[in-house]
């Protein structure tokens, strides 16, 4: 076996000598995945006339701090990226929580109308969650839930896709584990909680990664929920800034009215001027003139 | 789908059982097992209900319905079904959506390519390679969005810069109808090869190191080694790839809502079908028009992905 090995090619280069074009290759890969990042960190400490300037320069001089102040000052940025946080913590947990503990009946117990419940189950994973965005909105609305941070992250911690894949994930492991705590006595609940769950760390690593990066992300959803930035997560915070979305800041006179009185009572608690104001517009100078 | 896995038989259980005082018994498991799994399952099932099952019927409902600007639906009929078809807007959206999402697959063949270079015994830098292509899954989209911005600028981006250094006037890519998709369909395929080329390695890594070595030992090159050995044996994960890189893509809204904008001269040529559907829903309170748009999003997702079903006879091989 080893006379066999040394005896292919690649074994008559260095290792760095075989790999070197791969390298190549890779690295001019790497430099256009991550150039974007560095001229927008470049950007962050420029002022707007060297933002504007050609050619661009790589390194600004002077630096320019004082954007980073302006971003806490034209958005409730704090509050927003607390809100993210919560928002995502409270979807991960319970997602996980929820999900392995559905995973975990479909896996390994009987019942009358299993298949047909994850059929069910399974046809939630097909819709494309668009269809859900109007009914959603209105839900809250009787509920009283716009402009809250519940909102953020109440209908978030269902998951069809969740279940699947710890149902998955628990069909996989042995069945004596599960047995030999049924006979010492353990019933359902013990079973998935002490014996089940220690077991499916993997998994549950894994839907917990997706979860929260997806929820990190997620942009639609809070910015037709919240339209008060001081409940925003920052995705649609930053969205709002950019001048992407105008009617965010100047609000339509659609039907996303009635969450008005709950919105000014927001606005009201909030410690920072009103971010509506003319700071915003003013901060957002950069963003417009960005705007192709 | 049905589930067909059924519980094994406990062999052997009876005669432990016996040993030990008053063992629970088997039917009355079934009962314990199924008051368990209400217990477990239901608050899933619930709020899929509420939030999902439920919400998806409604919307079915509200298709058939025209909406007041201050709330109250009223019975429509095929309406909004009729306007979808005479709707230029929408059918200018769907072809938008069609061109963005073949632009995207480009980053099923880039991301292979990736994890194949990655996936090789002993190679260096494989954790900060991946990192940086991964990047682009873990960013904010506004952040995405403001970064490509900057580089895409007509007037001072680097983009245009570069360019001018060898002569071309680059035209301000998300401001002209003629580039504005396009430009989208880059940053979807930079935001696309990490998460491709991790699932890729995942697949990677069920191939047996034995097929490479023995192809070594009949003297395939590194190339023929990737068309004849990785290439085929990942048919099945290039296939769940495909199939989720289209739905997603089918489904863009974030780079269009913050790269393009409502007043860009170029939105028309851009605007995806869930954008449109968001505009016409939240902004312009058409919720009944809106359902049917879902709809025909749901109707082209449905059929997109049972052509792929059909067509994997053809090219994905199990092992």
């Amino acid at each position: 076996m080893a006379d066999a090995v040394a005896a292919t090619g690649s074994q008559k280069l260095p290792r760095w000598r075989r790999d070197l074009w791969v390298h190549v290759v890779l690295m001019l890969g790497a430099v256009l995945m991550i150039s974007p990042f560095v001229l927008e960190v470049v950007t962050s400490v420029k002022t707007f006339a060297q933002a504007t300037h050609t050619p661009p320069s790589l390194v600004p001089h002077p630096f320019h701090w004082g954007n980073y102040k302006d971003v806490f000052e034209s958005l409730p940025f704090g509050r927003q990226l607390l809100n993210t946080v919560v928002m995502t913590l409270a979807r991960t947990l319970g997602q996980v929580l929820l999900c392995s503990a559905a995973g975990f009946a479909f896996a390994r117990l009987q019942f009358r109308g299993r298949g047909l419940l994850f059929g069910l189950f399974l046809s939630v994973l097909m819709v494309p969650s668009q269809l859900f965005l109007l009914p959603n909105y209105e839900i809250m609305q009787h509920l009283g839930l716009l402009n809250s941070i519940s909102a953020l992250w109440l209908p978030g911690i269902f998951s069809a896709f969740g279940t699947f894949l710890m149902r998955q994930f628990f069909l996989q492991l042995p069945r004596e584990l599960e047995e030999a705590a049924r006979i010492d006595g353990a019933n359902p609940l013990q079973v998935y909680w002490w014996v089940m769950l220690p077991l499916a760390t993997p998994a549950l690593m894994a839907l917990a990664i997706l979860t929260a990066i997806w929820s990190w992300n997620d942009l639609l959803w809070p910015l037709i929920i919240n339209t008060d930035p001081s409940k925003m997560p920052v995705s649609a915070g930053l969205a709002a800034l950019q001048g992407g979305a105008p009617h965010q800041l100047s609000r339509p006179d659609g039907w996303l009215a009635p969450s008005q009185p709950a919105d000014d009572r927001a606005v009201r608690d909030l410690p920072a001027p009103c971010p509506r104001g003319h700071r915003v517009h003013r901060s957002q100078g950069l963003a417009t003139a960005l705007t192709p | 789908m049905t589930v067909t896995e059924q519980h094994q038989d406990h062999p052997g259980t009876g005669s432990r059982t016996s040993l030990r005082p008053e063992p629970p018994s088997r039917s009355g498991l079934r009962r314990q097992d199924a008051m368990w799994a209400t217990v477990l399952i239901a608050p899933t099932a619930i709020g899929l209900l509420v939030f999902s099952i439920w919400p998806t019927l409604l919307t079915f409902y509200y298709s058939f319905t025209s909406w007041g600007a201050f709330g109250g639906h009223t019975w429509a009929g095929l309406e909004n079904y009729t306007q979808l078809l005479h709707d230029s807007e929408l059918l200018q959206s769907l072809v938008n959506t069609a061109i963005l999402s073949l632009i995207t697959l480009l980053s099923v063949p880039l991301g292979i390519v990736v994890a194949a270079l990655l996936h090789r015994p002993d190679f260096r830098l494989t954790r900060f390679y991946r990192t940086v292509y991964f990047l682009p899954a873990v960013t904010l989209p506004a952040s995405i969005a403001l970064m490509w911005r900057l580089v895409y600028n007509g007037d001072f981006g680097p983009l245009n810069w570069t360019l001018s250094l060898v002569g071309i006037d680059g035209p301000s890519w998300l401001a002209d109808s003629h580039t504005a998709i396009y430009a989208l369909g880059v940053v979807s395929i930079w935001g696309s090869i990490g998460y491709n080329m991790v699932l890729f390695l995942a697949g990677m890594q069920a191939i047996p190191r034995d097929y490479y070595e023995a192809a070594e030992l009949d003297g395939a090159g590194s190339i023929s080694q990737f068309f004849q050995i990785t290439v085929p044996l990942l048919t099945p994960t290039t296939f769940f790839v495909t199939v989720i890189t289209v739905i997603n893509a089918l489904q863009a809204f974030d780079l269009v809502f913050l790269m393009i904008g409502k007043t860009n001269p170029a939105l028309e040529k851009s605007q995806t079908v869930v954008y449109l559907f968001y505009e016409k829903g939240f902004v312009e309170s058409q919720g009944g028009y809106a359902a049917a748009i879902a709809f025909v999003l749901l109707a082209v997702i449905l059929v997109f992905t049972a052509v792929q079903f059909r067509m994997q006879r053809r090219w994905v091989h199990y092992g």
